[in-house]
């Protein structure tokens, strides 16, 4: 029988909701790490039982916890994230320059081509790769050490790489992004790195055609259409059709391009979701109405789905990692907001209903398809 | 012996129940106790001291004998009654919020 695993990151701990292919009726485990930030849950698609968590705070730093029965235990395993070298520096917000410091894991992504490899994202923006099973961490300091590295500077949320995208057919080719650097492509495994940031504009940089700068939220793919990109800017959304070589903008009608998450529906390569955001100050959905818009030409033309979702007196938002799909027949769409909600729809966004109400702020959902 | 006492978030992370007893060769010191606590409990790196620098985390705090030890020199003997083991050395979470 198949069904879902919903991995949700909050502030205060991590919970594991599960259901059958209905999607009508949850089981709601947790919290584990109560008391922890959450900032990221991921299982392994190549071994579904496999999870890495983030689990961090200020008090006792960074723990990494992996489980191999699907959430039911965890062990802790390697959280030792030394950048390679002399770390060197970049740019703080008030133009000086600041040693690079690791803060936390942002995002894992377990290979999708080898089920002993994960990577990391941190803050203060690398890439770190583990080849097994998270027991040990060695940066890929090509990123880091870019030539635009020192440029780099952090967003209001930390200078976090929080993206990463394998190439579905070709392990060597990566996507990462970083806020608020921009995003960046590897084609031989992570040792050098492209900026791909042509056709950003970002009205915080002085430089408009600048190669980095730009602050990116999040980037999603399809896998049957590695070529096209989509992505969530601080504001604007944005739609690549080679690689990242070049973007173009495909906000159209949305009521705001400001937003943090973005994602791909799992059957239909130019269906695209966001959670339009009023703007970089006012981080709560226009008028108090929560809406995920969609389109299904690969942006420009947007719809409002809203049927289940407040649409009054809604202040909430949801953060670049908390939106996921399901690859069901009727794909599921799934969502966490910072007031605790998880809503999920199980008919590509048509319909909601929470799965749960009054979580700690989310901070991640992903969603594991189980057969 | 030396007895150590973690907070209740480190003691979930080492999996121990209660005070956790060390046997030290040489001088206590809190870098000794500290290196002692890591060996049997590899788990507990990089949460009370950077993995590189071994500097202790800005907030954590060690404290024995009703005294703040935290800025005293990692090296420094720890008081008499915590090398002897009838006081515990305490690892503490600082009052930070959160």
């Amino acid at each position: 029988m198949s069904g879902v695993r919903v991995l949700v990151g909050t502030r205060k701990g991590a919970f594991v909701l599960t259901s059958d292919e209905a999607r009508k009726s949850w089981k709601v485990d947790g919290p584990h790490f109560a008391g922890w930030e959450i900032y990221h849950v991921k299982g392994s698609p190549l071994n579904p039982d496999r999870l890495y968590a983030s689990q961090s705070g200020g008090w006792f730093g960074q723990v990494v916890q992996r489980s191999d029965d699907g959430g039911a235990t965890w062990e802790t395993v390697g959280n030792d994230f030394s950048y390679d070298g002399v770390p060197g520096e970049h740019q703080w917000y008030d133009g000086s320059l600041r040693p690079w410091s690791f803060t936390r894991v942002w995002h894992f992504e377990p290979s999708m081509h080898d089920a002993d490899t994960v990577y990391a994202g941190i803050e203060d923006a690398a890439l770190f790769k583990s080849t097994d099973g998270g027991t040990s961490w060695t940066e890929l300091s090509g990123l880091r050490t870019h030539d635009t590295g020192k440029q780099w500077q952090p967003g209001a949320g930390g200078m976090c790489l929080h993206t990463v995208i394998e190439h579905p057919n070709d392990p060597d080719r990566l996507y990462v992004a970083i806020s608020a650097a921009g995003a960046f492509r590897t084609s031989d495994g992570g040792q050098s790195w492209q900026p791909i940031n042509k056709g950003l504009r970002s009205g915080e940089i002085p430089d408009q055609d600048s190669e980095v700068g730009h602050c990116v939220h999040r980037i999603d793919m399809h896998r049957s259409n590695p070529d096209v990109l989509y992505m969530q800017k601080h504001w604007d959304v944005m739609r690549s059709k080679d690689g990242g070589d070049t973007w173009h903008e495909v906000s159209g009608n949305l009521p705001t391009d400001f937003g943090f998450p973005i994602a791909v529906h799992a059957h239909e390569p130019e269906t695209v979701y966001v959670v339009p955001i009023k703007s970089d100050s006012e981080h709560f959905p226009p008028d108090g109405k929560l809406r995920v818009y969609r389109s299904r030409t690969g942006g420009d033309e947007w719809e409002a789905l809203t049927t289940g979702l407040p649409q009054d007196h809604c202040y909430v938002n949801v953060l670049r990692e908390a939106m996921s799909v399901d690859s069901l027949e009727s794909c599921g769409i799934y969502f966490g907001t910072t007031g605790g909600q998880v809503y999920a729809s199980a008919d590509s966004g048509e319909t909601w209903a929470p799965i749960v109400r009054d979580l700690p702020a989310v901070l991640s959902v992903e969603v594991q398809t189980l057969r | 012996m030396i007895r150590v006492v973690l907070p209740a978030h480190l003691r979930t992370i080492a999996k121990v129940d209660g005070e956790v007893r060390l046997d030290l060769d040489g001088e206590v010191t809190q870098r000794a106790v500290l290196d002692a606590l890591e060996e049997r409990y590899p788990m507990l790196r990089g949460t009370i001291r950077d993995h590189g620098t071994k500097k202790r985390r800005a907030f954590v705090r060690f404290y024995a004998c009703e005294e703040d030890l935290s800025h005293e020199s990692p090296d420094s003997p720890l008081p008499e009654p915590v090398a002897r083991g009838t006081e515990p050395f305490l690892v503490i979470g600082a009052m930070a919020g959160g």
